[in-house]
């Protein structure tokens, strides 16, 4: 399964890697096995663990499933027509209930640290707002003069050649590589969830309540995250892009928006819209 | 209560007095009749439930499809799938149907403690499941998903009164649940032959005790839940509005504190299933018994106190996730001991594979694949990036859809003859465990793959990235619903066969009292109590 499953994942990175050479945009694959390449320090140990948990349960299935077939062939009835008359061994008993303990404990230790570690950013370098809405997303930037916009999905006879359906937005959120960045969250209506599954990245958008969690991206790039608690019927329709720039160009970017938001433009002000401008599409221009 | 009869009664006597169809079918008080019943209210609303999930797959066969208008209609069909399965198939199959069978014959009880009370219980469903089917016809339909969270349930987001059929039909199979379990564990404590003493009880039995606790102490807490959402729907009260200083947050936790056990009620009577029919066919008896019984009263216990890890990105505090992940891991060890145990019971054994036998091993392995993903679902890190994807969905199938449903396939296959009279026929039958085991995993395990890459659940169209694995998925669903037909030719062929079985179709390794009985067993059981020595 699993060797299997390296295969496959190996093939298709080597293909998306000849397709993609400058940078690699985070999205879902066809036929993908596994998840999507790690981009923050979360998504990091978050698979590292999931790795660790994944070896476990494999060969915890396997062993069941060989158990059984063992039983199923050596005690059949035709083999072994007489049937013993034992029913408790408490060495046995004792063992699978110490060893699954044991076991528990191996991934407890990781998976607290991680818990932990996902928690908030001690040091951030900039705090986001996210708000979720019946059907899009709205961004905040608190240090940027409240620059504000908001993000919708590019409906299908809108969208260009190359554009991934139901995953590009006209105005993604665009955020500094190796920055830790404070993410607050919450909801004008009902309840949303804010989830970028390369960035390890998932809350909850709940009104009347602020959720904080944060991110730091590793490298530049595009990443796709989609809406992750049913909201209304256009639950579907609300995929989250989250471009990541250098900070230099952040900083340019983020000059650009704000006059353009000063200016006087309503909510939502098309900051990213101008993506035609060199910065911010330098890394978009090269998707695959 | 045998004072009304004139005529001596043994098994074998079949003047039995069965009152007419009327009185016998619709005013039961007879725990069988009223086990039949709840049985064939289990197959109508899985062939329902299952009905809907063939359409969804339909839909999700391919990105962008038009199976459903809109995605409200789409969300009112998850709606009911979730619920219908739930409580209108799996719990009225397993709890209603065959607790009611053969909890008071395995106990030598000649019927339930309030056989009234059995009748409401089950007379209670009917009306809740066409309020169920009028909240998913009436106007867009109730789109909040089973989970009902506000504010997507409340007055706003989900106007007009599909959404409180919904409520009202939760309130109404609530109800039922809850006179049921109370008829069961008023039976369990007060009515064992003597000589029955706890320790000595079927496993089946143990399970119907501690599901009937889990039901009797969280069902009021759904009831709770749902009476507070009906008031901020209709009567202005804003226990989980923000701006009336109510909370969404606290929904989830009540819900939950439900939901949780609810998974338990819906998988402990498998277990005992399982337990008796790996016993029976290896001829041997269950390994480790005392073992067997307090796992299920530790996972019952321990049960009520991990709710909280289905709300984990609901942006608790961090020390609490922390609680609510180590208490959530510790269910796996007295799973662990059940599935070591039922291998053990087969070690050394005598195995006949007929066709219980085989459900009954699917069971093992396929929950232990749904067991070991909760695992990794249990430990809130991950569970940030699986939270909600397709990867849960594919987790609580394995645990259910081929867990729970398994054993209820596996107990109709070693009970049927007990209950009809009629044998199965046999080469049917081991079609539909294949067919059902390749359809299942077939439908279930891409989703394993689509989760990981981000897939999110209640999605009624999707980018084209996920589309390979969901085109896989609908061919395994179209094969069950497939299987499903073949099910219900098997039943028609069983109950029109004329082989009749005999009062021990199972031989030797059958050895619970049902089995002392004639197939299917008088109108009235134990006349006198039978006496364990
Ligand atoms: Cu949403």
């Amino acid at each position: 399964m699993h060797v299997l499953r390296r295969l496959f994942a190996t093939t298709l990175t080597l293909v998306l890697v000849a397709l993609a050479v400058p940078a690699m945009a985070q999205a879902p694959r066809n036929w993908q096995l596994g998840m999507q390449d790690a981009a923050s320090p979360v998504a990091e140990r978050l698979q590292s663990l999931h790795d660790l948990v994944f070896w476990i349960i494999t060969i915890i299935t396997l062993f069941v499933a060989a158990l059984l077939v063992y039983v199923m062939w050596r005690f059949n009835s035709r083999r072994n027509p007489v049937a013993s008359n034992f029913s408790h061994h408490t060495g046995l008993e004792i063992a699978w209930t110490t060893i699954p303990v044991l076991i528990l404990v191996v991934i407890a230790i990781p998976s607290f640290r991680l818990v932990f570690f996902e928690d908030r950013t001690q040091a951030a370098d900039l705090t986001i707002k996210v708000m979720g809405h019946q059907w899009y997303w709205e961004y905040t930037y608190p240090d940027s003069a409240n620059l504000n916009f908001r993000s919708d999905y590019i409906h299908d006879e809108d969208l260009k050649p190359g554009q991934k359906r139901l995953l590009e937005v006209d105005n993604p959120l665009v955020l500094p590589v190796g920055k830790n960045i404070r993410i607050l969250t919450n909801s004008a209506d009902v309840i949303h969830s804010f989830f970028i599954p390369a960035l390890g990245v998932q809350r909850y958008t709940i009104p009347g309540r602020t959720i904080e969690t944060w991110v730091r991206i590793d490298r530049p790039g595009t990443y796709y995250g989609e809406c992750n608690q049913i909201c209304g019927t256009n639950h579907s329709y609300m995929p989250i892009a989250v471009v990541g720039v250098p900070p230099a160009d952040f900083q340019a970017w983020e000059k650009t928006a704000k006059a353009k938001f000063a200016a006087g433009e309503a909510i939502p002000a098309p900051v990213v819209a101008n993506a035609a401008e060199p910065t911010p599409i330098r890394v978009a221009q090269v998707q695959p | 209560m045998t004072a009304s009869y004139d005529h001596a009664h043994d098994g074998h006597d079949h003047h039995d007095h069965k009152p007419g169809f009327f009185t016998r079918w619709f005013c039961s008080t007879n725990h069988k009749d009223i086990g039949t019943l709840y049985l064939i209210f289990a197959v109508i609303g899985g062939l329902t439930g299952g009905a809907l999930s063939v359409m969804m797959r339909a839909q999700l066969m391919h990105p962008g499809s038009h199976v459903f208008e809109s995605g409200q209609h789409w969300n009112a069909v998850i709606t009911s799938h979730g619920l219908l399965m739930i409580f209108f198939s799996v719990m009225p199959g397993l709890i209603g149907g065959f607790g009611n069978w053969f909890v008071p014959i395995m106990i030598g009880a000649p019927d339930m403690a309030f056989p009234r009370l059995n009748n409401i219980s089950f007379w209670l469903l009917p009306p809740a499941f066409v309020l169920i089917l009028a909240g998913q016809m009436v106007g867009d339909g109730a789109g909040s998903g089973w989970t009902l969270y506000p504010p997507l349930s409340n007055s706003t987001f989900q106007s007009g009164p599909q959404m409180d059929f919904v409520l009202f039909a939760l309130h109404l199979a609530g109800i039922s649940s809850l006179l049921g379990a109370i008829n069961f564990i008023t039976t369990i404590f007060n009515m064992r032959a003597p000589g029955m003493t706890l320790h000595r009880m079927p496993l089946f039995v143990w399970a119907m005790l501690v599901t009937a606790f889990l039901l009797l102490l969280s069902v009021p807490v759904l009831a709770g839940a749902i009476t507070m959402l009906i008031t901020d729907r209709n009567f202005g009260t804003a226990f989980f509005n923000p701006e009336g200083g109510g909370d969404p947050v606290l929904f989830q936790h009540l819900f939950w504190f439900f939901g949780h056990p609810e998974v338990y009620i819906m998988i402990l009577p498998g277990f005992g299933i399982i337990s008796h029919i790996i016993s029976t066919f290896s001829k041997k008896p269950i390994f480790g018994y005392l073992g067997m019984a307090y796992a299920m009263v530790a996972i019952g216990v321990v049960g009520f106190v991990v709710w909280a890890h289905h709300m984990y990105i609901s942006g608790m505090d961090v020390d609490t996730r922390a609680y609510f992940m180590a208490a959530t891991m510790i269910i796996a060890v007295p799973t662990g001991i059940k599935i070591f145990s039922w291998i053990a019971t087969m070690w050394g054994g005598s195995i006949d594979m007929e066709v219980p036998m085989m459900w009954a091993i699917g069971f093992i392995f396929l929950f232990t694949i749904g067991g070991v993903t909760g695992v990794v679902l249990s430990n809130a890190g991950i569970d940030q990036a699986l939270h909600n994807t397709y990867y849960v969905i594919a987790h609580f199938h394995y645990v259910l859809s081929l867990g729970a449903v398994f054993s209820m396939f596996a107990g109709f296959y070693y009970w049927i003859g007990k209950m009809s009279g009629h044998q199965y026929p046999n080469g049917l039958a081991k079609i539909h465990f294949w067919m059902t085991f390749i359809a299942v995993n077939v439908t279930f395990f891409p989703q394993h793959f689509l989760g990981l890459a981000g897939m999110p659940r209640r999605y009624v169209d999707y980018p084209a990235a996920f589309e390979g694995w969901n085109m896989v998925s609908s061919y395994g669903a179209y094969l069950g619903g497939l299987s499903m037909v073949l099910f219900v030719v098997i039943c028609f062929l069983t109950f029109t066969s004329k082989t009749k079985v005999a009062d021990n179709y199972w031989g030797e390794g059958a050895t619970t009292l049902e089995w002392t009985l004639t197939s299917p067993p008088a109108f009235h059981t134990f006349e006198e109590l039978p006496r364990l020595k």
